[in-house]
């Protein structure tokens, strides 16, 4: 046991900034610097302290870590906190991209910064609450407390047809989380308990099992998202502020993985081999499908989004391969899109900051004017499509590799992406910035400002250094995961029906 | 030492890359070419090393790069034979054609960016070959591709230079997906992807049977196809050559550096390479060698009727790749390993030499505006000639005569030769399909090689008066690369023939290619009757002959020939009309998909059945009541706030109980 209780204060110490900032005096340029300032602050320290929380952790041991459990509810439903390596990977991630979302909107949101400052600083939390909760009540409260401010986040400061776009993502994730949410309470009245810990090694009824992984599959499919349940993601990104599209890629998409990993995989092992080639079809569908939908976008931020939906293809089927490189590579895969989409999303970005439009079609030469920018673009074009030597292909190639233990047709089809990602990162990044510098409007666009650079820069480096060397992340995740898919096989022999 | 050849050209590339703009263009030049030079200095000396003299390989651990349960794949630089001929290759060619854009590149604005592309593709093919697993070799592979999409890109305002580098990264990816399948199956086959590991392993699984996509399939014919398809894409073979001739939209050193000597021979060194897996795997190396003499001939066919001189080129390269091919599938890839070597010399040569002809001429690419070239630029002239007389093949087979005497010849009359003796030798179906396609080839070839020099640089002037005067001869900065080239291009086919193919061969390669006892074409190669010795150079003269016949003896006759557009001839000009096929059937259906998913799929089916028909219908009855809200953002959240509250309730309730 810790005595400082650190995951609850890297929770909660961006609540604190927000509390912080609900008490600044916003008006005038002095009161939004100062509003800024503090968030900045708020979620540099906080992932000051997700590092420490990293070095600290002890990655040969594969259960929790800096547990923490406090009365709450009663009745065995606790605050329960505590992270393991695959967590871990995940809490890292968010408290990395926040800085850069609150740099990104430093000068491009205008209107009611003070509020907006509010919603990323609450979402930083509920989203790690997400990752360290070990309880399924609070998992719950902070898996469906962080769409409010997404919502709100799309809702006020999106695009214009904001209302639709949250209309949509709204509908989705209720329909999957009140199927989870009934799941939840079925666990509960079995058990008696909402310990995520002990329901680890519950084990329920085959018939149950099918139903429960069921409901928790429709609220993980339309996070992560699958097919056929993605269409409010392309709407979601195109609406959404750049920093919004950063953390809705980065993260929030995460959460549908984490969840299969935590709860469907270890909870329901039945149902997970006996429905994994559901998971299979419909993860080539949207490699295939989704790959070829980025071809013929004329919008950058959707192409961007449905090449997400892709990539997603790959993390699911990864993780329901459920062998030790199928989910090694499924979370190497989710930090290395936590990392490049947010990337390209920041990099369309600082076009539409300067140019206020995202149809591809409107740019053209920008390497003439833009060339650090082209550089920096470029890296991440490479590692989306899965360039060996970025962290897009451990994740894409080791994926490829435990798909092709389980079943070699997976295999095939799903390596059609590599094609199709190729043909259509590859097109829209000549469309954007190769060719001749012709249209007018872009004469004078410059390249990027040192703000941009400080927000970009680090992701570049992530992303080269997880390609040539991702170790760091596979000894964190390791023991981890391996204690996973020992279980898994434990509770696969169990359960089998003696011949 | 040894890593900082493959090294030293990273450095440059990243100085030249990120400072060239403190360097100025003149330090950016003479930085990476310096470095350049430098390595190449240290290839010559680990190519006497490792293939000349008696080292033992030696494998160099950076660092380890992928350990997730059984695949443990580390950062390693692997030096045996094998590697120091292509070190050498490499390094040579990419130093003189570093030399060389001084020059040709000297009016070019964006100089320290090409300079740096030039060496980053430098780096990632010394990865390629000193690679000591599939999956590092296959960072380089896709290395070298990526330095080719930037520098085929490298004119971006060209449309053409951009459709060009995009088709040749994604026509390489649909070799590369054959290849990942491969590694794949390696792994999956011999759990493991180092080379020493997985060739030591092969004898076990020869014959062996696994399940791929649903049939009983052998193991290391499967794999080995697989591999061998990520080699069709990268050496440019029938079907997936499609992209090599489009690829000289590029600047021409690209062309000579990588698109003729250096990144499209990475196909055969991969199949040699792997020499221990083909090996155990005859339908591979039948399939290797019929792909290697189609795409031989077909490309030489192509070849005859091009009018663009660096395009002629191109076909040539993916002809001669093709022999290349298909003396790797009878088993002689020492022959293969020399044809590369030799090859690379020439080819760079014509290439670096078609830039000088393009460069006096002001950027004039097609032949039918030269002609007479050769009283202005006659150094350029004779060192094209050298060239072509290595290709075609030209030399004195005075070993017919008698085993004592020497045969004296040019390069390629030496490695060319080998390869057509060894597939007769071979004496298999596929051998005899490639003995004649080769035949065929060296006649075409042999045609299209003098008719470009007849066109070019005999017969009268096609220029205007304008461009005539401006005719000069390139600066020495250009001419001294073609001056090594064209000695490599004279005698190295002399010197290194007994190292490379003869009988010293087996202490030169020292186990790097590994051959079965059974598979002797390439001993028998040497016993084979006179008239298939003499073969190659009664076709060389025939193509010599006609061309000379169609382009000096009778000048008229050609145009008359493609005015009439007889079928044949149509069929050939428009390159077997591959690239129309291919849009046909792949490009349009694609992007038809892609809007039928997108419209019909994502718009009309899921959306209309799912949130829009939902929304339509909550949409209307809500209209009134969301009028009084202030927005719709209070309103989802208060929906939000109040079903959480239900469910805390809920539990306390529960929880109390």
């Amino acid at each position: 046991m810790e005595t400082v209780p650190l995951l609850s204060l890297i929770t909660f110490l961006p609540l604190i900034g927000a509390l912080l900032i609900v008490a600044i005096r916003a008006d005038g340029p002095e009161g939004e610097r100062n509003v800024k300032q503090v968030a900045l602050y708020t979620t540099i320290v906080t992932l000051g302290l997700s590092l420490s929380l990293w070095w600290t952790f002890d990655p040969a041991n594969p259960g929790f870590q800096f547990e923490e459990s406090a009365e709450w509810l009663g009745g065995n439903i606790k605050y329960r906190m505590g992270v393991d390596g695959i967590s871990m990977l995940f809490v890292v991630l968010t408290a990395f991209l926040m800085p850069a979302c609150i740099l990104a909107s430093w000068n491009t949101i205008t209107l009611r910064i003070k509020d907006y400052m509010i919603a990323f600083l609450v979402l930083e939390t509920l989203m790690i609450g997400v990752f360290c909760a070990l309880d399924l009540v609070l998992f719950y409260l902070f898996f469906e407390g962080g769409l409010i401010p997404m919502f709100i986040i799309i809702g006020v400061w999106g695009g214009k047809r904001r209302v639709y776009a949250t209309y949509k993502f709204f509908l989705y994730t209720l329909l999957g989380s009140v199927l989870m949410l009934l799941a939840i309470l079925y666990m509960y009245g079995v058990t008696g308990t909402t310990d995520i810990k002990a329901l680890l090694h519950y084990e329920f009824a085959a018939e149950a099992q099918r139903w429960l992984w069921f409901a928790f599959f429709a609220s993980f499919a339309v996070k992560m998202p699958m097919w056929p349940v993605h269409t409010w993601l392309p709407d979601a990104h195109v609406e959404a502020p750049t920093a919004g599209s950063v953390i809705l890629a980065g993260i929030l998409l995460k959460m549908g993985g984490y969840g299969f990993i935590r709860f469907s995989l270890p909870m329901f092992p039945l149902a997970s081999v006996e429905f994994a080639p559901f998971v299979y079809a419909l993860s080539i569908i949207a490699i295939i499908y989704t790959s070829l939908v980025a071809l013929a976008q004329e919008d950058i931020k959707k192409l961007i989004a449905y090449s997400s939906v892709a990539h997603m293809g790959f993390v699911t089927m990864g993780i329901f391969t459920i062998t030790r490189q199928g989910i090694d590579v499924a979370l190497m895969q989710m930090l290395s899109h936590g990392i490049v989409s947010g990337a390209l999303f920041l990099c369309v970005g600082v076009i539409y900051d300067r140019m206020h439009t995202r149809e591809i079609a409107a740019y053209g030469g920008l390497v003439n004017r833009m060339p650090v920018y082209a550089f920096m673009f470029m890296v991440f074009t490479m590692a989306n499509v899965g360039l060996p030597g970025t962290s897009g292909f451990v994740g894409e190639f080791l994926t490829l590799v435990g798909a092709y233990q389980v079943n070699t047709w997976v295999a095939l089809f799903a390596t059609t992406g590599v094609i199709l990602s190729a043909a259509y990162a590859l097109t829209l990044y000549r469309r954007v910035v190769f060719g001749a510098l012709e249209k007018p409007a872009l004469q004078t666009i410059a390249d990027l400002d040192w703000r941009e650079w400080i927000i970009l820069a680090p992701l570049v480096v992530a992303t080269i250094v997880f390609g040539l060397y991702p170790m760091p992340v596979f000894e964190v995740t390791g023991a981890a995961v391996q204690a996973l898919i020992s279980e898994h096989t434990q509770s696969m022999l169990l359960m089998a029906p003696n011949p | 030492m040894l890593s900082a050849i493959v090294f030293l050209p990273l450095a440059g590339a990243i100085i030249a890359g990120f400072f060239g703009r403190q360097l100025g263009e003149r330090g950016a030049e003479y930085l990476t070419t310096s470095f350049m030079m430098l390595a190449l200095g240290l290839s010559l000396a680990a190519f006497s090393r490792f293939a000349l003299g008696h080292g033992e390989p030696v494998t160099l651990t950076i660092f380890t790069w992928i350990d997730s349960g059984a695949l443990e794949v580390a950062w390693k630089l692997r030096f045996d034979a094998l590697t120091g001929v292509m070190l050498v290759v490499v390094n040579t060619v990419s130093a003189l054609v570093h030399l060389y854009s001084i020059g040709y590149m000297a009016e070019d604005p964006h100089r320290p960016r090409f300079f740096a592309y030039l060496s980053l593709f430098t780096f990632a093919m010394l990865m390629l070959v000193t690679a000591d697993n599939f999956l590092q070799m296959f960072f380089g592979w896709e290395g070298v591709g990526l330095a080719s999409y930037l520098l085929i890109g490298f004119w971006y305002h060209k449309p053409e230079a951009n459709a060009a580098a995009i088709k040749a990264f994604i026509v390489n990816r649909v070799g590369d997906f054959g290849f990942v399948l491969g590694i794949m199956g390696v792994f999956f086959a011999f759990g493991s992807l180092d080379f020493s590991t997985v060739f030591a392993a092969v004898p076990e699984q020869a014959g062996q049977t696994f399940e791929f996509l649903g049939m009983r399939l052998d193991v290391l014919d499967t794999i080995c196809l697989l591999l061998f398809m990520g080699a069709m894409g990268k050496s440019a073979q029938v079907p997936l050559h499609t992209w090599l001739p489009d690829a000289m939209e590029g600047p021409t050193p690209v062309s000579a550096l990588i698109h003729a000597a250096t990144m499209v021979t990475a196909g055969v060194f991969l199949v040699c390479r792997c020499s221990p897996m083909f090996e155990f795997a005859p339908v591979a190396l039948a399939v290797v060698t019929i792909v290697g003499a189609t795409t031989a001939f077909f490309a030489a066919t192509v070849g005859m009727f091009q009018n663009d001189i660096k395009r002629v080129i191109a076909y040539s390269t993916c002809s001669q790749l093709g022999y290349m091919f298909f003396a790797c599938g009878v088993s002689a890839y020492e022959a293969a390993m020399f044809h590369l070597f030799t090859y690379a010399f020439f080819k760079a040569l014509l290439f670096l030499g078609a830039g000088s002809v393009i460069h006096a001429m002001h950027h004039e690419q097609d032949m039918r505006h030269m002609g007479g070239l050769f009283r202005l630029i006659p150094m350029t002239w004779m060192m094209m000639l050298v060239g072509t007389f290595a290709l075609t093949g030209v030399g004195i087979p005075l070993g017919v005569l008698s085993h004592e005497l020497p045969n004296i010849g040019f390069a390629g009359f030496y490695s060319k030769d080998a390869i057509i003796e060894s597939v007769y030798a071979a004496a298999t179906d596929p051998g005899i399909y490639a003995f004649i396609a080769g035949i065929a080839a060296a006649l075409m070839t042999s045609f299209y090689s003098w008719r470009l020099i007849f066109m070019t640089f005999h017969g009268p002037h096609h220029e205007d008066e304008e461009t005539l005067t401006h005719v000069h001869e390139s600066p020495p900065v250009m001419m001294i690369p073609l001056a090594v080239l064209a000695f490599g291009a004279a005698f190295a086919g002399m010197y290194f023939a007994d190292d490379f193919i003869g009988h010293h061969r087996g202490e030169f390669w020292k186990g790097a290619i590994f051959v079965l006892e059974e598979h002797k074409a390439l001993d028998l190669s040497h016993e084979v009757p006179t008239w298939v010795k003499l073969a190659p150079l009664a076709v060389m003269l025939t193509g010599l002959a006609i061309a000379w016949h169609f382009y000096l003896n009778n000048p008229g006759l050609p145009a008359r020939m493609a005015e009439r557009k007889g079928l044949l001839y149509t069929f050939i000009y428009r390159k077997w009309y591959f690239d129309e096929l291919y849009d046909l059937i792949f490009v349009r259906p694609a992007y038809a998909l892609a809007r039928l998913f997108w419209r019909d799929g994502d718009g009309w089916l899921i959306d209309g059945f799912g949130p829009d028909g939902v929304a339509a219908r909550v949409m209307d009855t809500t209209r009134r009541v969301v009028q009084l809200q202030s927005g719709y953002i209070y309103h989802y959240a208060f929906a939000m706030l109040i079903g959480i509250a239900a469910l805390v309730t809920y539990f306390m309730a529960m929880g109390a109980q």
